[in-house]
């Protein structure tokens, strides 16, 4: 490996999310989203593929879920839902904590883990 | 995106009502180490992919549209995923090649996460160095597994850990990616390396 170890000519492509580039809030590949509720004839098309899959409250998705489902490009998807919370169409069961992950949660998934095998 | 799905609704796997909430483990490695069977070994669905479209511009543009002398390369990552504690909580994991000139991609999918597991080959364990330095660098507490093909070379583990320039807390193990309990006990390593890690320090004097 010769090549330079960092190219900073990398850009995020542009995305469909009404002219943000970033989402305006912590959302990660991981989050749990569930529907909440609003009126969804003023969101644009991409929001209103997102909130489709929500119809009918069949049950909650992460952000990797919605990204799979609707072919999606995971950070397209990332805006889109952080968007969403803000205005109140979607909430998260879950919400993020910041920073690494604490002990606690550690705990919960090696005990999880364990009662697999 | 001429689908013959004319439903308009695809295939979903919904998450159990209980979820309250999630976690997610990296699974990384170089190409072919079985980072997708792994993944699809321990999920409960069939392994989901994501695709992100990333722009390589050969100049400093900061503006995509329709400018020229631009390169797109499409990342593909696979995840799967699992509940656990009666459904109360449910893990991600994502399986990623970690490349350098992914870095972009790479810093969301590290962040949050519990921690990685990087798989390597005993064959090949030079291709493991690039995600192994990528890791440090972000400072990504890691695990590493050596999944098992018949044909590849059984070094000693402690040559491997040489080999790989481990630190000697770092975990390292074997697992067989084609195996459920093989890769649940790699992840249950990988956690309690990331637990002990959380273990109160000794009671020192702050210096002052
Ligand atoms: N014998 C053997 N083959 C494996 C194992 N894990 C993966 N493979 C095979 O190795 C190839 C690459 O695995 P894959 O999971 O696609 O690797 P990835 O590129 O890291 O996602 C596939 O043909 C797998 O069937 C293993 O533990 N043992
Ligand atoms: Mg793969």
């Amino acid at each position: 490996m010769t090549g330079p170890r960092h190219d900073p000519d990398m850009i995020r492509p542009y995305v469909r999310t009404g002219g943000q580039n970033r989402p305006s809030r912590d959302v990660r590949l991981e989050t749990v989203l569930i529907a909440a509720s609003g009126p969804t004839e003023r969101l644009g098309p991409d929001a209103r593929r997102v909130m489709r899959l929500f119809a009918g409250g069949r049950g909650g998705l992460a952000v990797a879920d919605i990204a799979a489902a609707l072919e999606l490009p995971p950070s397209t998807v990332r805006i889109l839902v952080s968007s969403l919370m803000d205005s109140g169409h979607l909430t998260s069961p879950a919400p993020v904590q910041e920073g690494r992950p604490g002990l606690d949660l550690l705990e919960e998934v090696l005990r999880g883990l364990r009662e697999l095998v | 995106m001429d689908s013959a799905n004319w439903s308009d609704q695809p295939a979903v796997h919904y998450l159990a009502p209980a979820v309250t909430r999630s976690a997610k483990i990296v699974v990384a490695g170089a190409f072919g180490v079985g980072k997708t069977t792994f993944v699809g070994s321990v999920s409960e669905v069939t392994p989901l992919r994501m695709e992100e479209p990333i722009t390589q511009a050969s100049v400093g543009v900061d503006d995509l549209r329709g400018t020229p002398h631009k390169t797109t390369t499409t990342v593909a990552m696979d995840f799967g995923r699992i509940h656990l504690l009666d459904d109360r909580l449910v893990l991600y994991l994502f399986g990623t090649p970690g490349q350098t000139r992914f870095r972009p991609l790479w810093e969301g999918l590290t962040e949050g996460a519990l921690g990685a597991l990087v798989l390597a080959d005993a064959r090949d364990l030079e291709g493991s160095h690039e995600v192994l330095s990528l890791l440090e660098e972000q400072q990504t507490p890691y695990a590493v597994a050596i999944n098992v093909f018949p044909d590849a070379p059984r070094y000693p583990l402690h040559e491997v850990r040489q080999a790989l320039a481990l630190d000697p807390d770092t975990p390292l193990a074997e697992c067989d990616a084609r195996d459920r309990r093989s890769c649940v006990y790699a992840l249950i390593t990988l956690i309690e390396h990331l637990t002990a890690r959380h273990a109160p320090a000794p009671l020192v004097e702050p210096r002052p």
